[in-house]
């Protein structure tokens, strides 16, 4: 007994190195093991906390690079969202009011496609009809009127923009509710050009053209844009309007579609009415 | 001789904290993980009983190990490290006899001793620290590079350290 003491005494620096040494191998083949795992749980309670509150500094010079993050996981999720989907259903619902019948009918739709520097414009669309559009419907955004279908696919629609040279909207100034038409010349997409404004009539820069709702497609009093300049061209009784569209075509994004659901009545009324005339 | 505990104390919260946050995020191609901890083991005092050499070393590799996941791995290399200071303490001269505050530090064995004992025992300890966790000789060049780099910044680190922690009163 004593020897082994002496022995433990003699050696203790080798045999506590031996032991600990066999202890932290243990540990670290073990690693999987419960004991070693219950180790670093428990440990990690103080590392854990420890690391957070230092990352909760740290994580300010961070900053940059995980809103590069965020912004991408974003645009991921965008990706991922209702909108870019093409939509075999509409989106648009309907509230049967019996005080107001409803008239006017909206579809969400995205441009897809766009030009705004060649003499007739055209616009894509991203619904077409499974989505319920139809020829002539028009197509505004929260700003103003931006065009009229002129041919839907199954998923797709194509809109003729108001910057081209087809396009004949008529067109209110909305302080004397003077009536007029709108074209445009092909030069600049900020620009339009009323006409059909008799020249007798008082107006000043800066009214405000508007919708006539005169058309089976455009509910009335939707903007169009500002009046910017005006003159009488020799020899005319009309006004030559320049004014500015109220829409940024070179930045639209969405759109609305306006079905108009009354519209094959006032059709069908109008047809009626040319058969009276005839008579 | 308390303050002599109290320093220490603090030396060893300071060194793991430089461990944690700040070595352990030095990462060059994979390569170099300085391990600037042991300068705890390497300055504890000569007078240091062997078994409190062993468990404060392995206490401190511990600490480590807690903060990197890696339990046993650091507690391993640093009491393989505290069984080889006594040896190369004998092999790099031992401290004079007749002064008895005398620690292996810088200041105090000069700059040429403290230069073969802090290498020696950087050395010792990444060798076994790397062996043990590759565990294999299948990559040996690879890891001898690893081991030398290391060892190199490693040591590079801890003559830093011991300059700017240097007592004033020695360094006039």
């Amino acid at each position: 007994m004593r020897n082994i003491l002496v022995f433990l005494i003699r050696y203790h620096f080798l045999l506590l190195f031996l032991l600990l040494e066999i202890f932290s191998v243990t540990l670290l083949v073990n690693s999987t093991y419960y004991q070693s795992s219950a180790i670093l749980k428990a440990g990690s309670r103080v590392t854990g906390s420890f690391y957070n509150s230092i990352s909760n500094a740290t994580d300010y010079l961070k900053l940059r690079t995980t809103n590069e993050h965020l912004a991408n996981e974003n645009a991921l999720l965008r990706q991922m969202k209702g909108v870019s989907f093409l939509k075999n259903d509409t989106s648009s619902f309907w509230i049967n009011d019996t005080l107001y019948k409803q008239q006017y009918k909206y579809i969400v739709a995205k441009v897809v496609l766009n030009t705004v520097g060649k003499r007739n414009n055209y616009i894509m669309l991203d619904k077409g009809s499974r989505s319920g559009i139809q020829k002539d419907m028009a197509v505004i955004t929260s700003n103003g009127i931006v065009g009229t279908v002129v041919t839907v696919s199954e998923n797709f629609s194509w809109v003729m923009s108001m910057l081209n040279k087809h396009t004949r909207i008529s067109g209110r100034i909305m302080k004397n509710n003077q009536m007029g038409t709108i074209v445009w010349n092909g030069i600049d997409h900020l620009y339009g050009t009323l006409t059909d404004i008799p020249a007798h009539v008082k107006i000043s820069k800066g009214d405000t053209i508007v919708s006539s709702g005169y058309s089976y497609i455009f509910p009335a009093g939707l903007m169009i844009g500002t009046i910017t300049d005006f003159r009488v061209e020799q020899g005319e009784h009309f006004y030559t309007i320049p004014f500015r569209f109220s829409v940024d075509f070179n930045a639209l994004q969405y759109v609305y579609v306006v079905k108009n659901l009354m519209k094959d009545e006032q059709e069908s009324l109008e047809k009626s009415m040319e058969g009276v005339k005839d008579e | 001789m308390n303050r002599l505990v109290i320093n220490n104390i603090f030396r060893f919260i300071l060194l793991v904290l430089i461990q944690v946050l700040v070595m352990n995020k030095v990462n060059f191609y994979g390569f170099l993980n300085p391990y600037i901890y042991i300068l705890f083991i390497l300055l504890l005092p000569f007078e240091t009983p062997g078994w409190l050499l062993l468990l404060l070393s392995f206490l401190m590799g511990f600490t480590v190990d807690l903060f990197t996941g890696t339990l046993g791995l650091h507690a391993a290399s640093s009491v393989f490290a505290a069984f080889v200071r006594p040896m190369i303490i004998k092999l790099v001269g031992e401290k004079p006899d007749y002064d008895i505050t005398t620690q292996p530090k810088l200041q105090q064995m000069g700059l040429k001793w403290f230069i073969a004992y802090a290498l020696l025992m950087t050395f010792a300890h990444h060798l076994f620290l790397n062996m043990l966790d590759v565990f294999s000789f299948d990559e040996i060049w690879q890891t001898l590079l690893r081991i030398l780099v290391s060892s190199l910044f490693t040591f590079l680190f801890i003559m830093l350290f011991e300059y700017i922690f240097a007592p004033k009163k020695a360094k006039a």
